[in-house]
């Protein structure tokens, strides 16, 4: 059955039907309706939720709740997650799972409370301190969360490492149909790691500080090769009208959908573009990427910021193809008529440089 | 000849990192011996600080987690709200709870978290060389404070228990010391009993430690004992600063 729910609300009941039974988190706009929406669930469901003096006394508690055995969230937006930063460090150190909602807002520094895509960076190049990275999942659709919050849950749990959910105040804050049949509890993993009391077993210690420098870097090896296998097995994404496009656009969550409405009108034009969604923001969808490289040279990237994922675009081309780039930072939300207009403007660009290139 | 006393099991056969006449060894065996003859190895949980007392997971024969820097309570209350069953303890030095985590742990204290904090007062960051601490005393040399501890600069020494006793969800906080036998002995029963009220639900508890730091205060150990009984105590005064009822 379809219920109207905002994202916010419907990323807490789809943490709930995962399996979620610990939340803690600070209020900030716009992902208060969430910290409400568990403060109400978590009293149903018998789980526990704290309303924390600080991000950073909230990303600790997720850490002991999960160093404890639980299944453990806390949220936030920007200003919030980069306090949390600490946490999430010590958490990937400890290989402890953990899910950690972003609902994006226009920065730096304060900010405004508008969506935007500004958090990239932090999101995915581990955000903290140390070598590590964390898996970053950026739904589009607040359906679209009923099954990313249940991965992420999984993921989590299967890597022992923290997941970043990435949406902003535009996903956090509309209300969309939503429905959650669909929805499965991911299976508990076996966690012969988690902090019980030493009873008939020998006690165990889980801990950051590796003075050897020798053990630290093989721990650091260690984490690399995890790192690695994620790159291998999980990175997801979606493609919308590729197979004879000439210019294919990447973009994310929101960003996603409002070109997607842009492409409509460019198709009605009869203008080659498709679309590359990255589901997942690390690990990128490099392969796919290369692959559509070997028919497609030109790349268009749009984001909610400056510039921040075109970086990765680049990367996975290893200069192959032309990647371009339009940006609204500051917590602006194009209209898809101004990003049609913007993107078929390129595309002329493209073929003419083409015809030019084939002279 | 008789044996007296002897190491608790769950303290292990290691040699301690700690200096010469420090007082975390002292510390650290109290609240194995304690936990021992509670019979609470299969439920005791540990967090461990950053600081002089990190490496305890070394020594401890119990399950121990190790914190960042100041998040020790934060970190306690997410393990016992997990786990209300097993007896949680988080082990801070002064500058991680009266500095960096004054906020975490105040808030754990006006929750009333059912946890217990060892709360370490050496006067001194030991671990990064003898800087000076929140809980430095006034015209105390330490390498950040050469000239000594002038408060226009540089504040007042932070009395931990007597702001905590201001909490209605603080119910059990003492200051001791161990640098005497008979503090050591005192310390030891003030352990014991914030573990007994943590297990039978009754609040937030601290004990407040004063443990000499001869390294860092440049003193032999002998003098740094007698340093808190004349200079130490005066500032931060032994005694029980509050006990709740248990209802």
């Amino acid at each position: 059955m379809k219920r109207l729910m905002s994202g916010n609300t419907a990323l807490g009941e789809a943490a709930v039907l995962s399996g979620c039974t610990c939340y803690f988190g600070y209020p900030i706009t716009p992902q208060n309706e969430l910290t409400e929406y568990m403060a109400k669930r978590m009293a149903d469901v018998g789980g526990v939720f704290i309303q924390s003096e600080s991000e950073i006394a909230a990303i600790n508690m997720v850490l002991g709740a999960s160093v404890a055995g639980a299944r453990a969230m806390t949220s936030s937006s920007g200003p919030g997650i980069s306090l949390k930063q600490e946490g999430i460090s010590y958490l990937a150190a400890d290989e402890l799972p953990a899910v950690i909602v972003n609902i994006v807002r226009g920065g730096p520094g304060m900010g405004n409370i508008s969506p935007s895509q500004s958090d990239y960076f932090q999101a995915t190049r581990g955000g903290g301190h140390g070598d590590y990275k964390t898996i970053v999942l950026a739904p589009a659709s607040v359906q679209e969360l009923t099954e990313l919050v249940p991965l992420a849950f999984d993921l989590a749990e299967r890597y022992r490492n923290p997941v970043i959910i990435l949406g902003d105040g535009m996903l956090g804050q509309m209300m969309e149909p939503v429905d959650f049949d669909l929805l499965r509890r991911p299976p508990d993993c076996e966690k012969d790691y988690i902090l019980t009391g030493a009873k008939d077993r020998p006690a165990r210690k889980v801990h950051s500080l590796i003075f050897d420098t020798k053990l630290q870097e093989e721990h650091n090896w260690k984490l690399f090769r995890k790192f690695q296998r994620m790159e291998q097995n999980e990175a997801r994404y979606e493609t919308y009208l590729t197979d004879d496009a000439e210019m294919v656009v990447v973009a994310y969550g929101m960003g996603a959908r409002i070109v997607k409405g842009a492409i409509k009108r460019l198709r009605e034009e009869n203008l080659k573009v498709g679309l590359l969604r990255p589901i997942t923001l690390w690990p990128f969808p490099a392969k796919a990427l290369q692959e559509m490289a070997k028919t497609v040279s030109d790349f268009f990237v749009f984001e909610m910021s400056a510039g921040q994922m075109v970086e990765d675009v680049r990367l996975s081309l290893e200069g192959k193809g032309h990647v371009h780039f339009y940006g609204r930072p500051g917590g602006v939300i194009p209209m898809p008529i101004e990003l049609s207009r913007i993107i078929s403007r390129h595309y002329y660009q493209a073929q003419a440089g083409g015809e030019r290139r084939k002279q | 000849m008789k044996t007296t006393q002897t190491r608790p099991k769950l303290l292990k056969e290691a040699h301690f990192h700690y200096c010469p006449g420090c007082g975390h060894g002292i510390i650290n065996r109290l609240l194995m011996e304690v936990i021992e003859e509670m019979d609470l190895q299969g439920e005791a949980i540990c967090v461990a600080p950053a600081g002089c007392g990190m490496l305890l997971y070394n020594y401890f024969e119990i399950d121990v987690l190790e914190s960042a820097h100041g998040r020790g309570a934060a970190v306690a209350t997410g393990i016992k709200r997990v786990r209300p069953e097993n007896l949680v303890f988080s082990y801070q030095g002064d500058g991680d709870l009266a500095a960096i985590g004054t906020a975490e742990g105040f808030h754990a204290a006006n929750r009333g978290e059912n946890i217990t904090v060892i709360f370490v007062n050496n006067g001194v960051y030991g671990m990064t060389g003898g800087q000076m601490a929140p809980t430095t005393l006034l015209d105390q040399v330490t390498t950040t404070t050469p000239k000594g501890r002038d408060s226009v600069i540089a504040g007042h020494p932070v009395r931990i228990c007597e702001v905590f006793s201001m909490l209605d969800g603080a119910t059990y906080l003492e200051r001791v010391a161990v640098n005497k036998p008979a503090a050591v002995r005192k310390t030891k029963k003030a352990i014991a009993k914030a573990f007994q009220r943590q297990l039978d639900g009754c609040g937030f508890s601290l004990v407040e430690i004063l443990s000499p730091c001869p390294t860092n205060w440049k003193m032999g150990p002998r003098e740094a004992c007698v340093w808190i009984d004349e200079v130490m105590s005066k500032q931060f005064p032994l005694g029980v600063f509050k006990e709740v009822p248990c209802s």
